[in-house]
């Protein structure tokens, strides 16, 4: 099923979890946060929030920045 | 008599937003570091222990490093909402970081458009009441405009921020009289943000009365950004020094310092 990672259309499989996600984009989990249709889905609920077809995740960290 | 402030750990003047003790009144962007170990030079050398991030989409594979090298100069985050048009976004992206981050802190920037990155004060303020209400420590960069500033503070704004002159353009504190209103019109921290292009911009700040300086480009962006750093430390702190220490006025004319009795000749 299609779903947007990060503005990125990707094809998941039906049940994947937001935990499925940022493991996915193989990244360290500390300083990071996940939006689910723009609303934010606490790091304790990632492993049980599933994501559905045309769901919109953003996974956002800290940059340098002023 | 009080005695006058030095730097350092038993700094008798610090800087407190929200009932935080911060050691400098110096708060420094990471913004425009072109590599980790420079930008690490820059926050060393300011002797900063509050920097502002950006919160951006990870890309694949990871961000590269920058919390580890933060977390190494011992400082604190306050994230920012850099980019961000209207209330709803910087919402957003302040969640994100209180997420991400641990911190309730938030640098609220909701700029109206790319060319100036001017402040949109009314999605600003609108954002403001929100976050507030939402347990944020609000720091809002705003313009340099006294009402604005009060009516930030009204909905519960730990501290304002007015800008100097543009983000990035280095042209200095253009309106000092205004920024002296700005101070005149609220009783939290003000930290002139933006603008800043060089130490005596920073040193006229805190002459001014603000209470600390955020910059960024003006030290990232030198030729030798952590030499520069060190500049903007001095200029802060001998700033806040000629500030308390209450300057002579300014006179049209001269007036001799040697005593006018027992002249030679006379």
């Amino acid at each position: 099923m299609n779903i947007s990672l990060n503005g990125e259309e990707r094809i998941v499989r039906p049940g994947a979890t937001v935990n499925d996600l940022v493991e996915e984009l193989g990244v360290p989990t500390r300083g990071v946060a996940v939006a689910l249709d723009h609303v934010i889905v606490p790091r304790s609920a990632w492993a049980r929030t599933v994501v559905k077809v045309g769901a919109r995740v953003d996974v956002v960290t800290a940059m340098q920045g002023g | 008599m009080t005695s006058s402030p030095t730097p350092g750990s038993n700094d008798p003047d610090p800087l407190v937003i929200a009932g935080r003790s911060l050691a400098s009144r110096l708060v420094l962007g990471t913004g425009g570091a072109t590599s980790h170990a420079s930008l690490e030079a820059a926050v060393r050398a300011s002797g900063t222990d509050l920097v502002t991030v950006a919160m951006r989409r990870v890309p694949q594979g990871g961000a590269g490093g920058l919390l580890d090298v933060l977390d190494r100069c011992e400082v604190a985050l306050l994230p920012n909402t850099a980019g961000c048009r209207t209330a709803r976004e910087a919402l957003l992206t302040a969640r994100l970081a209180r997420e991400a981050l641990g911190t309730s802190w938030v640098k609220l920037e909701v700029v109206a458009d790319d060319r100036t990155l001017l402040p949109d004060v009314v999605e600003l303020v609108d954002a403001a009441e929100q976050l507030v209400r939402d347990g944020f420590v609000v720091l809002p960069y705003t313009t340099d405009d006294p009402v604005v500033s009060r009516r930030l503070v009204d909905v519960g704004c730990a501290a304002v921020m007015p800008l100097g002159s543009p983000i990035g353009s280095g042209l200095g504190i253009r309106n000092p009289h205004a920024i002296e209103l700005v101070r005149d019109a609220v009783d939290v921290p003000v930290i002139l943000d933006a603008g800043i292009g060089t130490a005596s911009d920073a040193a006229l700040a805190m002459e001014l009365g603000c209470d600390a300086v955020l910059l960024a480009s003006a030290v990232t962006r030198a030729e030798d950004p952590a030499s520069m750093a060190g500049a903007m430390r001095h200029a802060v702190i001998a700033g806040r020094l000629a500030h308390r220490a209450g300057r002579i006025p300014v006179r049209r004319l001269a007036l001799a310092s040697s005593p006018v009795a027992g002249r030679v000749g006379s």
